[in-house]
């Protein structure tokens, strides 16, 4: 069984309008929020233990508790809808299929924050939704629940659509108000912290799609409740997005107590692997986190059941274990090329450095080329220490987590397939021809049987 | 002279609308959007000018903008635009044969348009259809789980389109 509390209603026809969203229940969270105070508010997300859904996995009420309340200075919520994480197109769902629940989480957020002007910032190709959102907002506000004086409270918001143009640098926060002011998407330099200096220099908040829409249940059923469901700090549900070598790629509503191992074999959640392959491995949290070999995805190096939650997968650090991340679960089955897979995020990180940062600037273009040899042939022995000592040198170097994240998945791919990286070394001819297959990555499944 | 057509004009004045007094520099990326559609599908340096005067900003503020975001094309494309996204889970679901099997179909490499005007085909990065992959960018819209013969039938929905628009 599993507990759904964000895709519950989305099979109702209609539901993408008003009418069904109300007729089903729809805004009844506003109407409990708006009869506390903004305090009150936040005392209930934080009670809810709910965490940032974007990837950073920060608890959403301690970063609205820090938002400066200066006299006489607009404050600002964001909605991040940048969503460009590879693997990941969980927020996209929400917002096609479900807009009139981010709306009600974003106008109890804009009432919580204070936040009179709010945006919601979306990724430039995703150029479909705006029109859906849009249609939403209208809808909310010929309703009542946007514009002056909602609910007789006093108080008042408008909810606004900003189109991004391509760069995945923006779903960074500071990027993001960056280019929400207009200019390049060159992450800030913090502190100040956007909850201090912000959108117009003013006090932001910025929160993910998801996050925002998991307020609404929060106030459903409450933050004590809420915070019952999942397992220890991962509480309430998470949307996973599942793609590669699976049978049912696609966006599942998760509570966090369910195993790694079901949810890739259940045919509730991706139904295992097509035709008859083997699990070589995954990356459970978007392109960004660590990648891990089969035999430590099911289980943790302690021989402990994994669990698609943020500690379990979190299980062994870097060594052993992997990151919740943005939930983009990408499968990779007993055929993929891990060097060639590498090499794509590589130049994916690398199209997408904002260029300020040395070390990420040239960093990620020195480590496609030398995973582009690797790939084709030409590569040395002494290329994959070299690919090892960059990413070391980009970590925590830079102004923004685009350098990590552009070394996580390197750093892990030589950590544990680093036999599969020589064979392209050894065997330049054979590695053109055909992949090294899963050797010694035995499929976790059989090992344990 | 460039000027933007009388219902773009209310729609860049609909934008403003969205940021408080003195933030209209805010407005540049979705009037650049604007600007690309109305004026060819590309920005040439008089659009990127037009559009600096209208937000009284200078040209290179709009020019550095304009160059770092992928999707504002700084050189003419092709009527349609293919851009197929080449990123992990895209790769994993065969991205690379989709691209192959277009160059050959449209006789173009990446970067190119064909010589008719109707093509351009672009490789991009991850565009968040993991689960519906492989997939391109056409427009606004997104085309998923993309086979040969999906391919040929947006080749042909192409041409036919552009037949009758014509």
């Amino acid at each position: 069984m599993s507990t759904k509390l964000l895709l519950d209603k989305a099979n109702i026809e209609g539901i993408r309008f008003y009418k069904a969203y109300r007729e089903n229940g729809g805004y009844a969270a506003v109407e409990k929020a708006f009869k506390m105070t903004p305090t009150e508010i936040v005392e209930e997300v934080k009670k809810s233990g709910l965490r940032g859904r974007g990837g950073a996995g920060f608890p959403t009420g301690m970063k609205w508790s820090f938002l400066a309340k200066p006299e006489g200075v607009p404050r600002y919520l964001v909605c991040n809808a940048d969503e460009s994480e590879p693997g990941t197109f969980k927020d996209r769902y929400l917002m096609e299929f479900l807009p009139h629940l981010l709306i009600e989480g974003l106008i109890i957020s804009s009432f919580a924050l204070g936040s009179n002007r709010t945006y919601i910032y979306i990724r430039g190709e995703y150029a479909w939704i705006p029109d859906i959102l849009e249609h939403a907002i209208e809808e909310a506000k010929q309703n009542g629940w946007l514009g002056k004086n909602i609910l007789g409270t006093g108080f008042d918001c408008e909810i606004y659509v900003q189109r991004g143009a391509g760069a995945y640098i923006c779903g960074e926060e500071t990027a993001l108000i960056e280019s929400l002011e207009g200019k390049r998407g060159n992450p800030r330099i913090k502190p100040p912290f956007p909850a201090i200096k912000g959108l117009w220099e003013s006090p932001t908040v910025v929160n993910n799609v998801e996050t925002l829409a998991a307020i609404v249940p929060i106030f459903n059923i409450g933050g004590e409740e809420y915070a019952k469901i999942g397992v220890g700090k991962s509480t309430g549900t998470k949307l996973i997005s599942a793609c590669g070598n699976i049978n049912k790629p696609g966006v599942y509503e998760i509570d966090m107590t369910i195993s790694v191992e079901e949810f890739v074999y259940s045919d509730e959640y991706c139904g295992g692997i097509p035709n008859g392959k083997r699990l070589k491995a995954c990356i459970p949290g978007g392109s960004s986190v660590p990648i891990l070999p089969a035999n430590l995805l099911f289980k943790t190096a302690k021989g402990e059941t994994r669990l698609m939650n943020y500690e379990s997968l979190s299980d062994g650090g870097f060594a052993t274990g992997s990151m919740m991340g943005s939930g983009g679960f990408i499968v990779l089955d007993e055929d993929q090329c891990i060097v060639r897979h590498t090499l794509t995020l590589a130049r994916f990180y690398h199209h997408e450095s904002c260029g300020q940062c040395s070390p990420c600037r040239e960093g990620t273009g020195w480590m496609k080329r030398v995973l582009y040899n690797l790939e084709y042939g030409k590569g040395k022995l002494s290329d994959i220490d070299l690919l090892w000592d960059i990413q070391r040198r980009i970590e925590g170097n830079t102004i923004c987590p685009l350098g990590d994240a552009a070394a996580w998945p390197v750093a892990a791919a030589i950590r544990h397939f680093r036999d599969e990286f020589e064979w392209h070394v050894l065997n330049p001819e054979e590695s053109q021809v055909r992949n090294f297959g899963l050797a010694h990555y035995a499929d976790a499944r059989e090992v344990m049987v | 002279m460039i000027q933007f057509s009388e219902k773009s004009l209310n729609e860049v004045q609909k934008i403003f609308a969205r940021y408080p007094e003195g933030k209209q520099k805010s407005a540049l990326l979705p009037v650049l959007h604007l600007a690309q559609e109305e004026f060819g599908g590309w920005l040439d340096v008089p659009v990127m000018d037009y559009v600096a005067e209208l937000l009284g900003i200078t040209p290179i503020e709009v020019y550095e903008v304009a160059t770092f975001y992928s999707m504002y094309n700084m050189k003419p494309v092709g009527k349609f635009v293919f851009e197929v996204c080449q990123t992990g889970p895209c790769m994993l679901r065969g991205s690379d044969d989709i691209i192959n099997y277009i160059k050959s179909k449209l006789g173009i490499s990446v970067g190119e348009t064909t010589p008719d005007g109707l093509f351009t085909l672009k490789v991009v990065e991850c565009l968040g259809a993991c689960g519906y992959a492989p997939m391109m960018q056409l427009g606004k819209h997104f085309r998923e789980h993309l086979t040969p013969e999906k391919v040929d039938s947006i080749i042909e929905e192409c041409r036919s389109f552009s037949a009758i628009n014509n």
